[in-house]
């Protein structure tokens, strides 16, 4: 029984969310794979190799690659893991793109966002925004599974020493073409790899206001999230969303800024250890999750906050 | 050019659901049912598409029992033009969707399928690219801006990182995300004229396909539980619970 974990990452770098998914891998099965496939992605190929308790790692390396799409992505993966019982990737906008393209080339099934694996082909996922979790068993020989990587603490990305082999495939149809990534640049950490993070909702009033945040998280080593409603006003973009349909975070500690708590949005981040909430309004359902409530006027706490700390 | 667009009946996104005691499933007893809110959004692109004079007809499709026939009215309400609703009391996992569909597409040839990218009930996520795999066909998946000029589709799709543009070929799948666009209302006399709109009802069987589940969902336990903890009075209380209570800043 074997597994082919499909890595993300963004040609050069292996994105840690990969570690949190070989987690899952190894609860499955110790004989695991990895499939590298991207451009100019030796370095990534290195990096997987790194990871214990990886066998091999697969390298498709060609122009095709480069952006993950889909359209080319999901026939090499059926090339890569037709001997695999099990293909495993983040569930991640790459992964949530291309995944089920695979599953449905396999013609199997596909089990989405799992946070615990049962046994081999039983699996625990979120469903409802979270509000339930559902035991699924999946009956197909080959099993399609995306992992939420907040579901499974990471492997240690050293120790191993796999082998690499190149895989020469080149799939492309030509029926889709990548015209442009804007990538949003921060020094702050990754959103859901912090080990802190500040988010702030429609309270904010207004995206300056969001410096106001930002200032608390440079003093914190935070990421700046937002909730639903501040990115549907425009005041930050979609990237720093939390939420049922957003990003999923469970830092060490999560600060809810002006958010209510909407369940959509306490579906991003309810896993996460110790939550705070600020916020005026003294009912708002955001209390019901916090374990320390702060009410008060936020452009008072905020800076205040910063000054503190 | 047709555009059609599958839409699913689900809980409302505003009630609170509650888990059977016997841990089987979601409790739907007289719970208020909805169009996905994304299929919502889908359906409104696909009527833009139309006002634009880009698309010819706009068709919503759904899967499941009789009762769906009440979300396709809404759709119709909102502006699409005819409804199928493929008929089995059976729950229609995304694979056996993404075949029923195939059959669809095939006897409708649109230009465009636009789905919602996920359904709020079973957050899956998996249906409009499953059967974009089946069709052969290019894919825009989160899309936040859609639009469709000589034969292609310019996607801009909601990623991790920010923004990705990509350029599909015709026929192509988008799936919508939350930004897309905002769903108008049904006006009161599209209301009324929607119950005049053709819906057309088939079944699995009639469009020949095997919509077997493969998975089976052996229980539903309730997450696990956060209490509210304590309000603190001010922001120097705070800083010192989480210095000196909780320990997660120094």
């Amino acid at each position: 029984m074997s597994v082919l974990v499909v890595a993300e990452h963004d040609n050069s770098v292996l994105r840690p969310v990969t570690l949190n998914v070989l987690a899952a891998a190894k609860e499955i099965s110790g004989d695991i794979d990895v499939l590298v496939a991207g451009s100019q992605c030796a370095d990534v190929a290195q990096s997987a190799a790194a990871v214990g308790g990886v066998s091999r790692v697969l390298c498709a390396d060609a122009p095709a690659y480069a952006h993950q799409l889909a359209e080319n992505l999901a026939p090499l993966i059926v090339e890569a893991g037709a001997s695999h019982e099990h293909i495993l990737a983040a569930h991640t906008t790459t992964g949530k793109n291309f995944l089920p393209r695979v599953a449905a080339l396999f013609d199997v099934a596909m089990i989405s966002d799992i946070i615990g694996v049962d046994s081999p082909n039983t699996f625990k996922r979120p469903i409802y925004a979270g509000n339930g979790i559902a035991t699924v068993k999946s009956n197909d020989a080959k099993k399609i599974v995306s992992v939420r990587g907040t579901g499974f603490d990471p492997v240690p990305g050293e120790g191993g020493s796999a082998s690499i082999e190149a895989v020469g495939s080149i799939h492309d149809p030509g029926i889709s073409d990548f015209i442009r990534d804007e990538i949003a640049k921060s020094e702050r950490p990754e959103l859901t790899a912090a080990r802190i993070v500040i988010s702030g909702g429609r309270g904010m009033q207004s995206g300056e206001n969001f410096t106001l945040l930002e200032a608390v998280a440079d003093k914190l080593g935070a990421a700046v999230g937002a909730s639903r409603a501040a990115v549907d006003a425009g005041f930050v973009p979609n990237d720093m969303q939390v939420g049922q349909t957003g990003k999923i975070v469970a830092p060490e500690l999560y600060v809810a800024v002006g958010i209510s708590g909407a369940i959509q949005h306490l579906a991003g981040m309810k896993d996460s250890k110790v939550i705070v909430a600020i916020n005026k309004d003294e009912d708002a359902p955001i209390f019901q999750v916090a374990d320390y409530g702060l009410v008060a006027d936020l452009f008072k706490a905020v800076p205040e906050l910063e000054d503190t700390l | 050019m047709k555009v059609l667009v599958p839409v699913k009946r689900v809980v409302d996104a505003n009630v609170k659901v509650r888990i059977k005691p016997d841990g089987s499933g979601i409790d739907l007893t007289n719970v208020k049912m909805a169009v996905n809110p994304f299929c919502e959004i889908a359906i409104e692109e696909a009527v833009r598409l139309q006002e634009a004079g880009v698309a010819t007809e706009v068709i919503a499709v759904s899967i499941g029992g009789t009762s769906c026939q009440e979300q396709l009215r809404t759709c119709l309400a909102l502006g699409a033009d005819r409804a199928i609703l493929v008929q089995t009391d059976e729950e229609a996992q995304p694979l056996a969707v993404a075949k029923i569909l195939k059959a669809i597409y095939d006897r409708e040839q649109p230009g465009i399928v636009i789905f919602g990218k996920q359904s709020i009930d079973g957050d899956n996520g998996q249906t409009g690219q499953m059967f974009a795999a089946l069709t052969g066909l290019p894919q825009g998946t989160f899309a936040s801006e859609l639009s469709v000029t000589d034969g292609k589709a310019e996607v801009v799709r909601e990623v991790d990182g920010g923004l990705q543009t990509v350029l599909l070929s015709l026929p192509a799948v988008v799936t919508t995300d939350l930004r897309l666009n905002e769903p108008r209302y049904a006006s009161l006399p599209n209301i009324m004229k929607a119950r005049r709109k053709p819906l057309d009802t088939t079944t699995p069987e009639e469009l020949g396909v095997d919509a077997a589940p493969r998975f089976e969902v052996l229980g539903v336990e309730p997450p696990p539980g956060r209490s509210a903890g304590i309000k603190v009075e001010s922001v120097e209380e705070l800083v010192d619970k989480l210095r000196n209570e909780a320990k997660v800043i120094e």
